[in-house]
């Protein structure tokens, strides 16, 4: 649906260093999620889409429509691109009334319809009663359906969101999810949204892009890329892995396993049992991923074969897990109520599940 | 003492129609200057800047040259309105509108860079016109400011000395303007109202000052976070 091509040098500046936008965006499933910290060109890929600012070289099409060919020195007017945008302050007219808002943007419909659409729309999202308030008189849920109720009312050829769910407690943003969920049934406009918040990846995204400094560096679906981070970049990002570099120690064709000689960030190595690595060699130096949750940590006092003793360092507290730092800096993620039980234990082991381990490209 | 008082409303009726002229003109060049990056925007907003800084004289010269009887926009003039342009009191409307044009312009420009871009933003992508996301965006977020500007520009314009005086001359009940007329009542020793005039003339531009300052401070400007990459 959407195919971007996108090329853009911004060049330094008094405020900002030199950012190169280089990427290539393909999204064919109804929501597609941008996903990178801030300052990482995902706000600037939805500019370029919505015509905000004009690529050095590239190409743009949404659905059958062509919106940008520097090429063809093709390169519509954001007016008649028809990309919906709710903004991440919703952009709400502040001196017009909801209603008014929303015919604003009816205006480039047939005078007929215009009536009966802002009705549907102000019906659709629960906002017939306050429509004749202005921005600052509406609640945050309500501004955020007002705002995509209006970009939504041009029938646009795609929905952008940039961030929509920052900033919002949970309850706005669980409100938030239903309203989008909504849109896709309804509206059938597929949906390209901006993040930087891994949760809302799983929980609106079929499709999950990760942008790192102005390039995509993965694109899959949220699962498969917590699952398998393409590199020790994306792992960074995604903040919820070990990146342990390791030495091949054995290599078992037979059993389809490998012995690796880990040498953790600080503190002493050690040897865990390893998937069986085809095409390394021995000696060879590689990088890992293990996520957090899936290292198995118990105390040192139900040790098993093979688990690795480590001294605990630091426990932070979640609604459902609590996150334990090792002394080595490995870290790892159990359920709270296991670690409950264990709570002033200090002397930890924890087992590397061979199958967990994520080889990482160099 | 009988004073006349046909320099004042001569003054105030010149500051008026160029202050209207210059809305007209400078608005428009103001948004453009503020929210239209094109080519050469920064020799244009300098050219409308240059009035600010050149002497009066120079600029009356450039407007002679320019409406003169025997310039092509001069003599055009003379052909639509039968009677030349220069020494006249629209001619000192003209040199009103030189003067005061450059500080509505940058004034309007500031104010109206205080709108939020991103409900500009909105508005292009709700398919609305240029023409449109000014007059039902930019301008409605902004206009406190703007008349604040256009005050000034008012004010500026009511005072305007040598651009007049080169171009409208210093004909008595005809063109001459307040400022004129103050110099004129100096130059031939008539203090009294000489000091009248210029006591007038300055209350009236303490009242503009006061309310142009009401209108900026209490102007309400529409922010949201910065723009995120």
């Amino acid at each position: 649906m959407i195919d971007a091509r996108i090329r853009k040098r911004f060049p330094a500046s008094k405020d900002s260093t030199a950012f190169e936008l280089d990427i290539h965006l393909k999204a064919s499933s109804p929501v597609t999620v941008l996903f990178g910290p801030s300052g990482s060109g995902k706000t600037l890929t939805l500019d370029a889409i919505a015509g905000f600012i004009t690529p050095d070289e590239g190409r743009i099409t949404v659905g059958d429509a062509l919106l940008f060919d520097v090429a063809a020195r093709v390169s519509l007017t954001p007016q008649d691109r028809r990309c919906g945008y709710v903004f991440q302050n919703y952009a709400l007219f502040p001196h017009m009334t909801l209603k008014e808002n929303l015919a604003f943007a009816a205006d480039r419909l047939p005078r007929a319809e215009r009536r009966g659409r802002i009705a549907g729309m102000l019906d659709q999202f629960h906002l017939g009663e306050v429509s004749g308030r202005k921005p600052h008189e509406l609640s945050g849920g309500q501004k955020q359906r007002a705002s995509i109720a209006r970009a939504l009312l041009g029938n646009p050829r795609i929905l952008l969101l940039d961030e929509p769910a920052r900033g919002l407690d949970p309850a706005l943003r669980a409100e938030l999810y239903v309203v989008l969920n909504q849109v896709l049934e309804t509206f059938k406009v597929p949906v390209l949204l901006v993040t930087h918040d891994l949760e809302e990846c799983f929980e609106l995204g079929d499709q999950m892009v990760v942008v790192d400094n102005g390039r995509i560096v993965q694109a899959g679906q949220p699962a498969e890329i917590l699952d398998a981070p393409a590199n020790p970049a994306v792992a960074r990002l995604l903040d919820r892995h070990n990146l342990i570099a390791a030495e091949i120690a054995a290599l078992d064709p037979a059993r389809q396993l490998s012995r690796l000689v880990c040498l953790p960030g600080s503190g002493e190595s050690f040897e865990i049992l390893g998937p069986y690595l085809p095409g390394h060699l021995l000696g060879a130096r590689v990088t890992f991923a293990i996520r957090t949750d899936r290292l198995l940590a118990s105390p040192a006092s139900q040790a098993s074969d093979g688990a690795v003793p480590l001294q605990l360092a630091q426990v932070s507290l979640r609604p459902q897990t609590a996150r334990l730092l090792f002394a080595n800096g490995l870290m790892a993620e159990m359920p709270l109520r296991a670690y409950e039980s264990h709570r002033h234990n200090k002397n930890w082991t924890v087992r590397f599940p061979p199958e967990a381990i994520r080889l990482m490209k160099p | 003492m009988a004073i006349d008082w046909f320099p004042l409303w001569l003054s105030l009726r010149v500051a008026a129609l160029s202050t209207a002229v210059a809305l007209l003109l400078g608005l428009w060049l103001a948004w453009l200057l503020a929210r239209r990056p094109f080519r050469g925007r920064d020799v244009v907003s300098a050219a409308v800047t240059l009035p600010l800084v050149l002497p009066p004289t120079v600029l009356g010269y450039y407007l002679l040259v320019l409406l003169g009887r025997n310039s092509p926009l001069g003599e055009f003039y003379e052909w639509v309105f039968g009677q030349p342009l220069v020494f006249t009191w629209q001619a000192a409307v003209v040199a009103a509108l030189l003067h005061s044009a450059p500080l509505l312009i940058q004034s309007a420009r500031a104010a109206l860079e205080t709108v939020d871009a991103s409900f500009e933003r909105a508005a292009r992508t709700l398919g609305a016109s240029e023409w449109k996301v000014f007059w039902r965006v930019s301008l409605p977020l902004a206009w406190k400011p703007v008349l604040a500007a256009t005050a000034l520009a008012f004010a500026r314009s009511l005072g305007d000395f040598g651009i007049t005086i080169m171009v409208a001359g210093n004909i008595p009940g005809r063109t001459q303007t307040l400022s004129v007329a103050i110099y004129d009542a100096v130059e031939a020793g008539d203090g009294a109202l000489a000091r009248t005039l210029v006591l007038v003339i300055s209350a009236i531009a303490l009242a503009i000052l006061w309310f142009a300052n009401r209108l900026a401070r209490t102007t309400f400007t529409f922010t949201s976070g910065q723009a995120q990459r």
